[in-house]
């Protein structure tokens, strides 16, 4: 299908000020969308109220308007723009409500407003718990089973007298008690309309269901709770779907969770692809996205599905589903190099995804699904020490406020490289000052300590891996996967072999297998008392150097020239740096509270400027959430070749 | 795993790759085969099991292989054929529920000797540029036999080494009696077994008796079997080395419905008078788009070929899918008679459920075929797949008792 004619001109909303959980991404996403939308002759309008976002500099839509988002002053620029379409899948959850409400109060139907992407029903449906659970049960696919207490309506609508809400809670209590005799401990108790996971639990005992149903009860408005069953333990995944009009759907991506069920993936340390799952179960998982994605009626666009499998018999539910971009594909872009925003944006305006060249290889086109070669681990960063007092317990709402990513052939290089990006301290899983850190702690607190998802649980694992307690205990408590833990091993046992052998008698062997494993010469050094500098001399001199190989959308199936690449130690090194002077541009890193999307801002000017001087640029960064990070032209590189890098 | 055991793999060429020893260890130290890649990020399993891998040293692109171990029912023959497996970085735990064995005691339990820790992006990136070339690879110093391995008899082997063009590698993976799955189906199947995969006798078996024969089985004793319909599987290597399958297959064309997967595509070409041409580096994974002609959807496929059929010289036949990478022939259908086959891997088995559909399409020819019979017209409800996650999918998983098909194939 041809891109659509019938409309002109396009609004987008942009996602507004940074929160936890809605950073720069969202400017990546509707950056990419602004430029392909007028690549393809639409008159862009752009709403967003955050001026330091790439999207809102003048060259990026044709009218913008740096504004508050509200309905209200929507509602003006659509009357004053009369655009044909609204794009609402590109800001995140602001721009995705915004949409519903103007929806609702009629505004996009008095001024003859299509919504393009997903529509109002097929947002609805996703959004809400009720509606979606139905859903996904009526196309066969399993929910996590719940029922729903609350006081009997006569006594909720009582006026003379008025029901306290103390006996408003007894009276629910009894109807809590029925849900949850048939659903089972343990359960999770959601409260209704309530702000922020306020009165959320799990409970595993009667005694703390009696306890958390109560206090769910008393934190709602309404009276009301969602008892849920409570699936923590269970091995965590998410898929990143793309669909077209004609009904072609695709993967681009599959990520799994470190962190088990329980914790928000926001939070979890996520791994792409899937690492754990055979064939079989992931061709299922595929069948249920797309299964998940026509049901709810996302008719062009990405979207994010989210599943949970049993460990013990691979039972599969469906956890919910983004009709969106998100920051999840922002993240799935970066590590398979698939523009998931770009392509939808096209889709969004009639083409298919066969009609859309691959970036990447310029040679085949979007509709195929990427395979990767190397392993992507994402690691969020969290601000805690900026809250004294607040405890750093992670559990099923976000409160991570940037991550980073790192690619490398294995999961445990990857591993290693992403926690030494987070800046904190750490240089990779072991081998540094920081590791000492759980030293007082007796063998039963520190599995009990890492059976907590905290931000300290990666090293509280490996120091439990390094006293020797057993993997099948840890994983029993901490349920993290029996194969992440012994990837852990490796690095462990690994540190040990390092301290042993010595510098002395290192042979090119031994360097590479270090470094294959992910150990920074940082790491050495610490190991070894030495300093940095003497390290990496001893390591080249060894003749064991760092390679850069490219990240290609095929698994090197077909040639690319894609300036995005990644450090690893292999044997052979792809990059051929070109004959123009070069600056390397050092990105910021992961977000942080002071230092955001800002930083990213300047790291795209910097780019541009020192392009147009002439120059080859060069971009380092960790952070996948960047616009200064995207490889798809026209935003970074051009036929220039400007490599994009992560560390 | 016990100690670490260098190896290299070297190939005709003089490459040479580091890396380690895993699996099998053959009594002479080495292993040759034609060193050919596939890009799938699940389904190890099944690839190493395929019969149509006969005579070739897998290279997975994917760094991590045996994560998830290995299981009775994902094997797609009855025994790996293939010489051997390359990868970066073989799994030393597994963990999945499904699993009951380690990666590394299967392939030593089935002889395949492997080579991990190898630069698998470089060596991919030969290949792409090179095409399929033959290698050979092994633990370096003295074999179980005596016999010492070095860099230099490593390439001595890789040059030693056929390749696949020509070779008749479909005699060494045959059934060598018919045997007999999916007992009370409405229709009678004949599949010619060049190397069948487990996982297409088990949606053949989901609508027909099918009796399973040997490669060699002439067009007579399958008609005497009065099949609704006659299956050409997929397989190893060259076509043009298979002369005897192209021509029972000619002989069975008009007389019978006929489907072909894979080899057997290529096979049912040459029947129609078509030419196989050989690929560069043929496609081996399972993100492949093709396009099917009748409506424009686009599939994405399971692929394992490295020959084609020509479409400048199909005659009496029209092209029904294409590869959208690189424009190569994926289906076709003869206007004749009641014939079409694929190039893709409709099954999967590892791969994505998007042509599933064709197996459906099967079953109405023959029904199609064969009017006087009472035969179903519609498919039944778990063969419509991919739409339907809990269909098909589910059946996949229990796996129906077919599954036994996977350790008689060449004994019953």
């Amino acid at each position: 299908m041809p891109k659509r004619t019938d409309i002109k001109s396009i609004l987008l909303i942009g996602s507004g000020p940074i929160v936890i959980g809605q950073a720069c991404e969202f400017d990546y996403s509707g950056t990419q969308a602004c430029r392909v939308l007028r690549e393809e002759g639409y008159r862009v309008i752009l709403a967003n109220s955050n001026p330091a976002t790439i999207m809102t500099d003048p060259d990026f839509a044709d009218a913008t308007y740096v504004e508050p988002l509200d309905v209200d002053i929507l509602t003006k620029i659509i009357e004053k723009e009369r655009p044909d379409a609204l794009l609402p899948t590109m800001g995140g959850q602001t721009a995705l409500n915004l949409a519903m409400e103007l929806v609702e109060l009629g505004v996009l139907d008095r001024f003859g407003v299509e919504l393009i992407g997903a529509d109002a029903q097929a947002i609805a449906t996703a959004e809400d718990r009720s509606l979606f659970k139905q859903a996904m049960i009526g196309i066969g696919l399993q929910v996590p089973s719940s029922g729903i207490a609350a006081p009997p309506k006569e006594l909720a609508d009582a006026r003379e007298p008025r029901a306290t809400k103390a006996q408003l809670v007894a009276a629910a209590m009894v109807s809590a008690r029925e849900v949850v005799v048939e659903i089972g401990l343990p359960v999770v108790i959601r409260p209704a309309y309530i702000l922020g996971g306020k009165g959320t639990g799990i409970a595993a005992t009667a005694a703390e269901f009696e306890r958390l149903a109560s206090l769910g009860l008393d934190a709602s408005p309404i009276t009301e709770i969602l008892i849920e069953e409570s699936i923590a333990g269970w091995k965590e995944y998410e898929l990143e779907v793309m669909r077209d009009h004609a009904d072609n759907c695709v993967i681009i991506c599959s990520i799994e969770n470190v962190d088990p069920m329980g914790v928000h993936t926001g939070d979890s340390i996520t791994v792409a692809p899937a690492q754990t799952l055979s064939d079989v179960e992931y061709q299922r998982m595929r069948d249920a996205a797309f299964a998940c994605i026509r049901r709810v009626g996302v008719e062009t666009g990405g979207s994010n599905v989210q599943f949970a499998i049993n460990p013990e018999n691979g039972d599969l539910v469906v956890i919910e589903m983004n009709p969106r971009v998100s920051r999840s594909s922002a993240l799935a872009s970066k590590a398979t190099g698939f523009p998931i925003a770009k392509i939808a944006a096209r889709l969004a305006v009639g083409y298919t995804l066969d009609e859309i060249p691959n970036d990447i290889t310029r040679k085949t086109p979007a509709s195929f699904e990427p395979s990767i070669d190397y392993v992507v681990t994402k690691v969020p960063r969290w601000a805690f020490e900026k809250f004294p007092g607040q405890e750093p317990v992670l559990g099923t709402q976000m409160q991570s406020v940037g991550e980073a990513m790192a690619i490398g052939r294995t999961f445990p290089e990857s591993l290693q490289k992403a926690l030494r990006s987070l800046e904190q301290g750490r240089l990779g899983l072991n081998g540094d000052p920081g590791e000492v850190a759980y030293d007082d702690l007796t063998d039963d607190e520190l599995v009990a300590a890492a059976s907590i998802g905290t931000p300290d649980r990666p090293f509280q694992l490996e120091r439990a891996i390094w006293r020797g307690i057993d993997l099948d205990r840890i994983h029993a408590e901490t349920k993290v996967d029996p194969w992440f833990l012994d990837q852990m091993s490796l690095i462990t046992e690994e540190r040990k072999v390092l301290e042993d052998v010595g510098f002395a008698a290192m042979t090119r062997a031994a360097w590479r297998r270090a470094k294959r494993l992910g150990f920074g010469d940082a790491q050495l050094a610490h190991l070894w008392k030495m300093t940095e500098d003497e390290v990496r001399a001893a390591r080249l001199a060894a003749g064991v150097k760092v390679t850069f190989k490219t990240v290609d959308t095929c698994g090197a199936e077909f040639e690319s020239e894609t300036p995005y690449h990644y450090s690893t130690y292999e044997d052979e090194d792809e990059v051929r740096p070109g004959d123009r002077p070069k600056v390397l541009i050092l990105g910021s890193g992961p977000n942080r509270i002071g230092q955001g999307i800002e930083f990213d801002y300047c790291c795209v000017h910097a780019s541009f400027a020192l392009r147009d001087a002439g120059f080859e640029t060069i971009m380092l960064n960790c952070n996948p959430e960047t616009v200064s990070t995207d490889t798809t032209p026209p935003i970074v590189s051009t036929s220039s070749r400007s490599p994009t890098k992560t560390c | 795993m016990s100690a670490i055991r260098e190896a290299l793999l070297v190939l005709t060429d003089g490459t040479v790759f580091e890396g380690e020893a895993l699996g099998a260890t053959p009594a002479h130290g080495i292993s040759t085969g034609e060193v050919v890649f596939n890009t799938v990020l699940h389904g190890y399993q099944e690839v190493i099991s395929d019969p149509s891998y006969a005579g070739q040293i897998i290279t997975f692109t994917y760094p991590h292989i045996g994560n998830y171990g290995v299981n009775p029912t994902d094997d797609e023959g009855r025994r790996p054929f293939c010489r051997g497996v390359v990868v970066r970085e073989p799994a030393r735990r597994r963990s999945n529920w499904r699993a009951t064995e380690d990666f590394d005691d299967w392939l030593v339990r089935h002889g395949i000797a492997g080579i991990g820790g190898i630069d698998t992006r470089r060596l991919t990136r030969h290949i792409r540029d090179t095409g399929a070339v033959p290698g050979a690879f092994g633990a370096l110093g003295e074999a179980a036999d005596g016999s010492t391995v070095t860099e230099k008899s490593l390439q001595s082997a890789a040059l030693a080494e056929p390749g696949t063009d020509g070779v008749d590698l479909v005699a060494q993976v045959t059934t060598e009696a018919a045997y007999t799955v999916g007992s009370d189906a409405p229709f009678r199947v004949v599949a010619y077994d060049f190397g069948i995969k487990a996982t297409i006798l088990r949606h053949l078996a989901g609508f027909a008796n099918v009796t399973v024969v040997p490669a060699r089985t002439p067009a007579a004793e399958v008609l005497a079997r009065h099949p609704h319909g006659v299956f050409l599987s997929n397989g190893p290597g060259d076509p043009a080395a298979v002369p005897y399958a192209v021509e029972a297959t000619r002989e069975l064309l008009g007389k019978v419905p006929v489907f072909g997967i894979c080899l057997g595509h290529q096979i049912l070409g040459l029947a129609l008078g078509a030419q196989t041409v050989k690929l560069p580096f043929g496609h081996h994974g399972g993100n492949h788009p093709v396009m099917r002609l009748r409506d424009g959807k686009v599939e994405i496929t399971s692929q394992n070929h490295n020959f084609a059929i020509d479409p400048e010289t199909l005659v009496d036949a029209e092209v029904t899918h294409v590869n959208l990478n690189d424009g190569v022939v994926q289906g076709i259908r003869a206007t004749k008679v009641s014939a079409f086959s694929v190039q893709h891997h409709p099954e999967a088995g590892p791969g994505p459920h998007d042509s599933a559909y064709l197996f459906d399409d099967f079953a109405l020819a023959m029904a199609g075929f064969h009017p006087d019979a009472d035969l179903p017209t519609t498919p039944k409800p778990e063969l419509v797949s991919g739409q339907e996650p809990h269909g098909l999918l589910e059946g996949h998983l229990r796996r129906p008792p077919a599954t036994s098909i996977t350790n008689t194939g060449g004994e019953v």
